[in-house]
């Protein structure tokens, strides 16, 4: 069983709700994330999503494409992210990590390389914004050969159908995107959400996480009553950029903040869990 | 080419038996290019368009009305000139014009947003967008907008936006709403980076009009539809003036719509040889130009694979044209096939060659080109003097140059 399917069960038979801080990697520097990694686990992170710098981001938000740009001006590549999972993995094998990222870095490293290289570090999911399951076929062989898991984004315009195809390809988790628009966007409808991440979990027998619009302990907790995961990044994201100067702080702020956003997930899993109790 | 997934981009096996006419697939790819990499949340919308446009494209009534704009409102057709002044000074081949310069908002592009504003209204979209490079896209979509009374936003990078402010004014004129786009390299990749998230988040009453053959699935084929009035037009001209075809085509190539637009009549005619030329800015040695075909490799950017500028990290490189239209990293994914395929030879030209050709064919002929255009009459001016007088080169004259009097007259230490 692949590290985020044995984290997810864990969490499952404590009536959990996973929180998946996103950070991109190498953002202010390199030498941070590692640091930041640890930081975040010892704060209440169940698993990590690592985003991978690229020049193009055509599905983030300002505030991730400012972080790209941090990290690319100090030269981050697809190998320096792997080294920072392979780093992290020296005081950590149990929390998983997925990189998040686009197609083209993957693809001119070549499919086979990245996969086994990935695997080599200990990365455990990869999620690329801009590979849907029509194109992917060339990717996912040598992925599932490394027992990588492939994470597939949702969104609110994914039809029934839809759905169940990348449920046929899918693995580890699926991430529903609460809103239509970029990373950092506007706020989430939780009605909505709820009714969607239903229509998911009918068809998709992987844990639901959602993610985009979630800001703060109050949105985290909306989204904790209804998702398997909540994973929060344009609000990591921004932190860090107003520590920018001062990177030492930042394992410490973010640490704190995902305290906060934990805090806010398990009240609402205790909330959710209290036996029978009758709400009126 | 073989493949092989450990070492090289993956390749598809059809490659060798797929003909011209029968591109793209089903699912957009021209061979291993093409194709549609993109979020889920634009898959929705492109199946949509994919599904409206496979419709309207045999519907006579969508097709008349298409046929009636442009001639009605573009003043199709555009005319074939024989530039016999230019042709004579050059020493070689004739050389034949054919004028897109002429058309309503001066240049190919309109030939395009006419067809996807019809679409769009068929679909009842009710707002719509587009990214642009030299302001010629932006200005041809503003336009036809203004007339269907759409919303409409362009996206432009900040560097374009400065050195080419009469086409937004132009814009603004026409009632659109246009975005200077400060991200990346603040040219035409980063405005197309912006549409597209604009694209993301508006994705329910939103068309977004792309101005060339790159892009997702359906654009690369639907665009390329649109502009191959071009070369049907040109190719039945060439043979009523001169009763026989052209033996060269020429044309400028960024996105490469109107290369595609004019070469796509000439395919199966093997004795026309074809000729795109890219942006070779300061040269393709001194790594500061925008010719993928010429010297980058293959990737994936903005939902299709094709031949791009990168570094061996996968990061998109900055590019350099003296010409905005042409100032972009990547390629319409049928140039990447016709390039690998043979049929179609791709070189560069240097800025100071287009500025020459310029020069030349205004002050031989009393027609002021476009830069992007003069990168196809550079070329002519190396092939041309090599020919027999008794052959002839076609020419996509693809617009004018009122909107590159600024950067100009600065080469010539004016301010306009």
């Amino acid at each position: 069983m692949s590290r985020i399917s044995t984290r997810f069960e864990q969490l499952r038979a404590a009536h959990r709700t996973a929180l998946i801080p996103f950070i991109t990697a190498g953002d202010p520097r390199p030498e941070t994330t590692v640091e930041l990694m640890h930081a975040m686990v010892a704060a209440g992170a169940d698993l990590i999503e690592l985003g991978v710098p690229f020049s193009d981001p055509i599905a983030d938000g300002p505030v991730i494409q400012r972080a790209t740009e941090r990290a690319l001006a100090r030269g981050v590549s697809l190998g320096d992210v792997l080294e920072m999972v392979r780093c992290f993995r020296e005081r950590d094998t149990d929390t998983p990590v997925v990189a998040m990222g686009y197609l083209n870095p993957i693809e001119v490293m070549g499919y086979g390389r990245f996969a086994r290289a990935a695997a080599a570090a200990g990365l455990d999911g990869v999620l690329i914004v801009d590979v849907p399951p029509e194109e992917g076929h060339e990717l996912v062989r040598p992925l599932k050969h490394e027992g990588i898991d492939l994470v597939y984004l949702l969104a609110p315009t994914s039809t029934e159908q839809r759905i169940e195809r990348i449920g046929e390809v899918a693995s580890g988790f699926v991430y529903y995107v609460s809103v239509k628009g970029v990373t950092g966007a506007a706020n989430l409808d939780a009605d909505e959400v709820a009714a969607k991440v239903e229509t998911i979990r009918a068809r998709i027998p992987l844990p639901v996480g959602v993610g985009f619009g979630i800001k703060d302990g109050e949105t985290a907790a909306r989204v904790a009553a209804v998702a398997d995961a909540v994973i929060v990044g344009s609000a990591i994201v921004r932190q860090i950029e107003a520590l920018a100067e001062t990177p030492e702080a930042i394992p410490s702020t973010i640490g704190d903040f995902i305290a906060e956003l934990r805090g806010a997930i398990d009240a609402a899993d205790v909330a959710a869990n209290r036996p029978e109790q009758v709400t009126s | 080419m073989a493949t092989d997934v450990d070492s090289t981009r993956p390749l598809n096996p059809r490659t060798a038996s797929q003909g011209y006419d029968d591109l793209p697939d089903a699912d957009g790819h021209f061979g291993p290019y093409g194709g549609s990499f993109v979020p889920e949340t634009l898959v929705y919308a492109l199946d949509e368009l994919r599904e409206a446009y496979a419709r309207l494209r045999n519907d006579a009534a969508f097709c008349a009305e298409l046929e009636a704009d442009l001639r009605d409102y573009v003043g199709r057709p555009s005319s074939l000139y024989h530039a016999a002044r230019w042709s004579r000074e050059l020493g070689g081949a004739q050389i034949y014009l054919k004028r897109e310069d002429l058309n309503h908002t001066g240049a190919h592009k309109v030939n395009n947003t006419i067809g996807q504003a019809l679409l769009a209204r068929r679909m009842g979209k009710t707002r719509i967008i587009a990214e642009t490079g030299a302001g010629q896209h932006g200005v041809a979509t503003a336009t036809v907008a203004a007339r269907l009374g759409l919303e409409c936003v362009v996206y432009m990078g900040e560097v374009d936006v400065a050195r080419q402010e009469a086409n937004v004014y132009r814009m603004r004129l026409l009632g659109a709403k246009v975005v200077p786009v400060k991200s990346g390299s603040r040219t035409l990749k980063d405005a197309m980076n912006e549409a597209m998230r604009d694209w993301v988040t508006n994705v329910d009453n939103t068309f977004y009009i792309i101005g060339t053959v790159a892009g997702p699935h359906p654009y690369p084929m639907m665009v390329r539809d649109f502009q191959t009035v071009i070369g049907r037009e040109a190719r039945a001209q060439m043979l009523e003036r001169t009763g026989r075809l052209p033996d060269a085509l020429v044309a400028c190539v960024g996105g490469g719509s109107n290369a595609i637009g004019l070469f796509h009549a000439f395919l199966n005619d093997t004795a026309v040889a074809i000729y795109g030329v890219e942006a070779g800015g300061d040269g393709i040695a001194s790594g500061r130009h925008a010719a993928p075909l010429c010297a980058g490799t293959p990737g994936v950017l903005h939902g299709n694979r094709t031949y791009l500028m990168e570094d061996a990290n996968g990061q998109i490189t900055e590019t350099h044209s003296i010409s905005a239209g042409l100032d972009y990293p990547g390629v319409g994914p049928e140039h990447a096939w016709l390039k690998d395929s043979g049929r179609v030879r791709y070189d560069a030209v240097t800025d100071a060659e287009v500025i020459d050709a310029f020069h030349q064919l205004t002050r031989t002929e009393g027609i002021i080109p476009a830069l992007e255009s003069s990168h196809a009459l550079a070329y002519v001016q190396k092939i041309a003097p090599g020919m027999r007088p008794d052959q002839s080169i076609l020419v996509n004259l693809s617009g004018r140059g009122d909107k590159d009097m600024h950067t100009v007259a600065k080469l010539d230490g004016l301010t306009l």
